[in-house]
């Protein structure tokens, strides 16, 4: 709890390469456009228009997808190991992302079940946005009642699982009655896409995702009383059950819209916060939460910089590239300390 | 001693404990009445099942008493909030803890957490105090260790150490000498006698280290099935109380030497 002043060097470290990797993922992509227009382009001082279009309108709102989800799928991963004292947690252990599913897949595939008013709907992009929001806003509101009502945390990691399933039948019996074309067009949506997002889908999202943030920073002390265990939290003082509230709260916030606006992006919210304790050597959450930040950040620009296949016209589903890429690290760093830090 | 008598930091009246389910109580024990004195070491021995947890559940705030009332520093426990309680109590548990990447001194220094501000900063004060009970535990060497390098009996004294750091009148303990060597054993009770008499704190502690309890305590509370007896180890052995402990068909207490014996 002293010793945060040393990390300050590895932080200006981090920062410095997100930021590199930020103007790389920005200077990366299917058109290639030559490093000094995009310095041009990101000033607004450019002649080239399309070249104007495809930074402004296309790369930058991606690239800062990719920091938001990064970042906000590391923190909520981080919360959820710690409340759960479960290295095998991560964002997705409330069920928040079948929610998010089960929303998704009664808008894609019910269309053609239930015709008339969903078919009315269309399928824009809103109508996946908003049912992934409300998918997973009623996975969180039966586990916030569950949770006030359970005594022991543990329960509620099998109550989020029990919903995991009871959501995946429902997406099975769905896919079942489904057309070979609304299936295709519900599996895309479950590779993820940190792409096609426009500056005010943007905005929305990083307003709730800043509640999210500012919901985790006020949790910090209460997450450090955690290492020691529920019993002795409690006897440091600890509101036990409202922590546990503000925590579920802020991972279900961060992990909600995140799942809404990019799709359910599988292993960063597991990974991330590993590396960082590895690379940390701590589990103070003072220094842990700042770190899985950047870190997140980071690993999901150099995802998305590969998953887009520079210079080519094809881009790879980012869920497969953060697994891909974040396994074997996660692995390499397990197997280099031999020590599992938690 | 009688300036003793005119602080008592932890007084029970007509405490019954014990568990409520909607059709019936079990009573574990009734009518307890405990007096603990400020800067005394207090030893509770029973055997197996007879309900030491249980009273501790309820002095600790953890349960709620059936019947009567826990007083620290004379107020009743259930009118503290669990911050002001925290800042009256500390506990060491049997159970460990979730997690054994902190260090030493950040272990310690999680007993500063009811005095700390939202984010948890330590102020120069709060670093002082768990110096101090560093050194009180002699850690100073082991400071910068990781939970998972230690052994049971350093993780045990670094355990009290985070209790010193609370900076309670009261300190209790749950078993704190369970998974130790013999030497160890002696040297954590040792450790609690020594910070009891040096803090003029209440150390409350149950175990069933009872010829060790009997050498080192001022006061021992003794559980059986009958009742809840305080008093010096002294006058426990010559009012015999120790022969109620257990069923008598396998041990005896001998009251020479202070510890039970196999019968032949």
């Amino acid at each position: 709890m002293s010793n945060t002043s040393t990390y300050r060097f590895s932080f200006l470290v981090l920062v410095i390469v997100l930021l590199v990797c930020f103007f790389v993922n920005v200077s990366l992509g299917s058109v290639s456009i030559p490093t000094l227009e995009i310095f041009k382009s990101l000033i607004g001082d450019i002649d080239n228009e399309s070249w104007q279009y495809i930074v402004q309108d296309y790369r930058l709102p991606k690239a800062f997808t990719a920091i938001l989800v990064g970042s906000g799928l590391g923190i909520s991963g981080l919360l959820m190991q710690t409340l759960f004292r479960n290295p095998l947690a991560g964002p997705f252990v409330l069920g928040i992302s079948s929610g998010a599913s089960l929303g998704v897949a009664l808008v894609i595939l019910g269309s053609g079940i239930f015709g008339g008013v969903f078919a009315s709907l269309l399928i824009s992009k809103w109508s996946v946005v908003i049912a992934a929001s409300l998918g997973s806003f009623m996975v969180l509101l039966a586990v916030m009642i569950v949770s006030s009502r359970v005594r022991d945390t543990m329960a509620i990691l099998i109550i989020g699982l029990m919903f995991g399933s009871i959501t995946a039948a429902v997406v099975s019996v769905l896919s079942y009655f489904s057309s070979a074309e609304q299936l295709q067009q519900y599996i895309f949506w479950g590779f993820g896409s940190l792409g096609n997002l426009s500056w005010q889908e943007l905005f929305i999202f990083f307003i709730i995702y800043s509640f999210g943030i500012v919901l985790s920073i006020a949790s910090i002390k209460g997450l450090n009383t955690l290492l020691l265990g529920e019993n002795y939290a409690k006897s440091l003082g600890l509101n036990l059950k409202q922590s546990r509230l503000v925590i579920i709260i802020a991972t279900s916030l961060l992990a909600g819209t995140i799942t809404a606006f990019a799709g359910p992006i599988a292993f960063i919210g597991l990974a991330i916060p590993h590396m960082t304790r590895q690379i940390f050597n701590t589990s103070n959450h003072k220094t842990l939460l700042p770190a899985v930040f950047l870190f997140g950040a980071i690993i999901m620009l150099i995802c998305d910089s590969i998953a887009q296949l520079p210079t080519s016209d094809y881009t790879l589903p980012i869920n497969a590239i953060t697994s891909l890429i974040g396994a074997p690290v996660v692995i390499w760093l397990l197997l280099r300390k031999r020590k599992m830090m938690f | 001693m009688n300036d003793k008598t005119q602080h008592i930091v932890l007084k029970t009246e007509h405490l019954s404990i014990g568990y409520k389910t909607k059709k019936h109580e079990t009573i574990i024990a009734a009518n307890i009445a405990i007096e603990l004195q400020k800067g005394e070491l207090i030893g509770l021995v029973g055997a197996n099942g007879i309900g030491k947890s249980t009273l501790l559940r309820t002095l600790t705030s953890v349960q709620k008493p059936l019947k009567g009332h826990v007083f620290i520093n004379s107020k009743s426990v259930a009118d503290y909030s669990p911050v002001e309680l925290a800042k009256q109590m500390s506990l060491v548990l049997t159970e460990p803890i979730a997690s054994k990447n902190l260090s030493i001194f950040e272990l310690i220094a999680l007993g500063r957490q009811p005095y700390t501000n939202w984010v948890g900063n330590l102020s120069e004060d709060d670093i002082v105090i768990i110096n101090k009970a560093i050194t009180q535990t002699n850690l100073e060497d082991l400071k910068h260790k990781k939970c998972f390098e230690l052994s049971d009996g350093q993780l045990q004294k670094a355990m009290i150490a985070r209790a010193l750091a609370q900076d309670t009148d009261l300190i209790i303990l749950d078993e704190p000498t369970t998974h130790l060597d013999m030497y160890h054993k002696a040297y954590i009770l040792k450790l609690l006698q020594k910070l009891a008499k040096d803090t003029n704190k209440t150390i409350l502690f149950s175990s069933h280290e009872i010829d060790l309890a009997i050498q080192l305590c001022d006061t021992m509370i003794v559980m059986t099935k009958e009742n809840v007896v305080s008093n010096s180890p002294c006058n426990l052995i010559s009012n015999g109380t120790f022969n109620t402990l257990f069923p008598k068909d396998l041990i005896a207490f001998d009251e020479n030497t202070g510890n039970f014996r196999v019968k032949k």
